[in-house]
């Protein structure tokens, strides 16, 4: 099945609309331009076969070594038919992590796009309401970046060094 | 901040003491929590309101934000266990578990059949608890206390099995990578086979008592409805899933520790409404029953954890006579081991649904990244349009009856 799925999405899309193609413990998942989501996930969705209709998760996350694409997302689609899963990522630079929104197609995209703006600044278009979920309005910064780090920087008992990492 | 306010009324400036004036709609709004005790954990829903029907509602989560995803990124993976316990407290022991599994998966442990029989075990305790929770408490929002008093006993004796298992009793910290932290005490095995013998006759006795109450029918029956469609749509997983006819159940069909060996049914509703839902966990607890029966009876022999001595933790009388035991005892303590590189989703049914863990590690000591899915974040946003239409007493009863929590709604 995972073969049927990468060739159909490079016929669809084309051989360089489709990369980082692999499979981790199971799970199929392949990394595309931002422009590309909506038509891969429209695509997939109304696919006769693989039938991605349910969206188990989306979840940001944060490379800031990566230049030019350190912001990125994850969509987590599950065939309940075929019972495959496969992951669909795309980056964007962190200037402009703007990505289209999915909840056109999908109801549960909203608050899990909520939640990937109020953690990394995730800017999705045309999202109904993309205000903070978890954390309170007033916060000025996107704290799951990894800019801020969890614990106070000056503390001298937790030294990387002193334990040889 | 509970307050009845007049939204955009055409009554205003009309002088009200007049009779027989023409009829105008006056829309009200009436905010449910944060601290409602009718809604069992602390979120908010503005509702708007015409009359005692709702028109609208708005939603605010996160009064109990606690960060767990970040914290994960700092913490050794075993300590990250016990954050897992604070998301549903309902049912802590899957939770840990779906965790332990989500990183032998990246870690490549196998793990003994017993271990494994002995986690379904204690998962479908925690099923059992989560359910007798969901569905007493959903009696008494209708009113009827006592059979809630009846379960609710049970679900204490079956926090002391916990605490024979793992010392605590609703945040649980229950087993380690590789198996379990110790195998079953004779105690164990006595009050769970105490549980199999005597859970049922009360169970029934519930049962007898709600199941088929006029009022408690009256009450549930075409209320907060969903239909299979949009319930895929919202990504509702779990009973509420089922309720609505669609039987999607992580154990059937991504079997994991062993499921596969095991018999039971997955129950499904046709309606999608509170009575389904109610009926759907009534029927969950009968096939926990069915599945512990199951794995007490082939419970295995043989060693309750893996040999994985990098981070499973080695007992405490060897690590005061054996130099290696020390050096795991101490690496694993102060979190120094590394774990591969790699990207890895596991996902166990959760008392409430597909409970996932989608872990990213670049081969440090702590993940780099940790995404926890949690079912009632992801099918709480239906509420709004499960309630719209519906009386505020019917959505109390909705609510209830999605089992939302505050806990595993805000990580």
């Amino acid at each position: 099945m995972n073969d049927q799925i990468i060739e159909a999405l490079q016929a669809q899309f084309g051989e360089e609309g489709v990369y980082g193609v692999g499979e981790s413990h199971g799970i199929l998942q392949v990394t595309t331009a931002v422009e590309n989501i909506v038509p891969m996930i429209h695509f997939l969705y109304a696919h006769p076969v693989f039938k991605f209709q349910f969206l188990t998760d989306l979840a940001g996350i944060h490379f800031p070594e990566a230049k030019g694409q350190e912001l990125g997302v994850i969509y987590h689609l599950h065939s309940l038919e075929n019972n495959v899963r496969l992951w669909i990522k795309a980056y964007a630079p962190i200037e402009a992590p703007t990505f289209p929104t999915i909840t056109g197609l999908f109801a549960t995209a909203n608050w899990m796009e909520r939640e990937a703006f109020d953690f990394y600044g995730i800017l999705f278009e045309g999202h109904p309401n993309l205000t903070r979920i978890l954390n309170m309005d007033e916060m000025d910064y996107h704290p799951m970046r990894k800019e801020y780090p969890l614990e106070d920087a000056t503390r001298h008992d937790k030294i990387d060094e002193l334990f040889g990492r | 901040m509970s307050e009845i306010a007049l939204v955009n009324s055409p009554n205003v400036g009309l002088d009200k003491t007049q009779k027989g004036g023409p009829y105008v709609n006056e829309l009200s709004t009436l905010n449910l929590g944060p601290t409602h005790p009718a809604t069992h954990g602390i979120f908010q829903n503005i509702l708007t309101m015409d009359g005692e029907t709702i028109v609208d509602a708005e939603q605010t989560v996160g009064y109990i934000h606690r960060a767990f995803e970040k914290i994960a990124e700092r913490r050794p993976f075993y300590q990250i266990t016990t954050l897992t316990d604070r998301m549903n407290y309902c049912s802590a022991p899957i939770n840990n578990m779906g965790w332990h599994m989500t990183v032998e998966k990246l870690l490549g442990i196998e793990v003994p059949k017993r271990a494994q029989y002995m986690r379904v075990i204690m998962m479908e305790l925690a099923r059992l608890t989560d359910h007798i929770v969901c569905n007493s408490i959903l009696a008494v929002d209708t009113g009827a206390l006592t059979g809630f008093l009846y379960v609710y006993q049970w679900r204490e004796f079956i926090y002391e099995i916990y605490e024979e298992m793992c010392g605590a009793r609703l945040t649980t910290n229950m087993g380690r990578f590789g198996g379990m932290e110790r195998d079953f005490t004779p105690v164990a095995i006595e009050k769970i086979q105490k549980l199999l013998k005597e859970l049922p006759a009360a169970l029934k006795e519930f049962e007898g008592m709600v199941m088929r109450n006029r009022i408690f029918m009256d009450r549930t029956q075409n209320v907060g409805g969903i239909s299979a469609e949009r319930a895929l749509n919202y990504g509702f997983t779990g009973p509420n899933l089922r309720a609505a006819g669609v039987d999607y159940d992580v154990r059937a069909m991504n079997p994991y520790s062993s499921y596969e060996d095991f018999e039971f049914d997955v129950p499904v509703g046709t309606k999608g409404d509170t009575y389904d839902r109610f009926l759907v966990r009534e029927e969950e607890m009968w096939q926990s029953l069915r599945i512990i029966q199951q794995a007490m009876d082939n419970l295995p022999e043989g060693a309750y954890h893996a040999d994985a001595p990098h981070y499973y933790l080695p007992d405490k009388q060897d690590v005061y006579h054996n130099m290696e035991a020390l050096i795991y005892h101490f690496k694993i303590v102060m979190g120094e081991i590394d774990a591969p590189v790699g990207e890895v989703y596991h996902s166990v049914e959760g008392g409430n649904g597909e409970l996932g863990f989608h872990l990213v590690s670049d081969g440090g000591r702590t993940p780099y990244r940790l995404k926890f899915r949690r079912p009632g974040f992801i099918y709480y946003q239906a509420f709004p349009e499960m309630i719209k239409g519906t009386t505020l007493s019917d959505a109390i009863v909705t609510m209830s009856s999605m089992n939302v929590i505050a806990g595993e709604l805000d990580t």
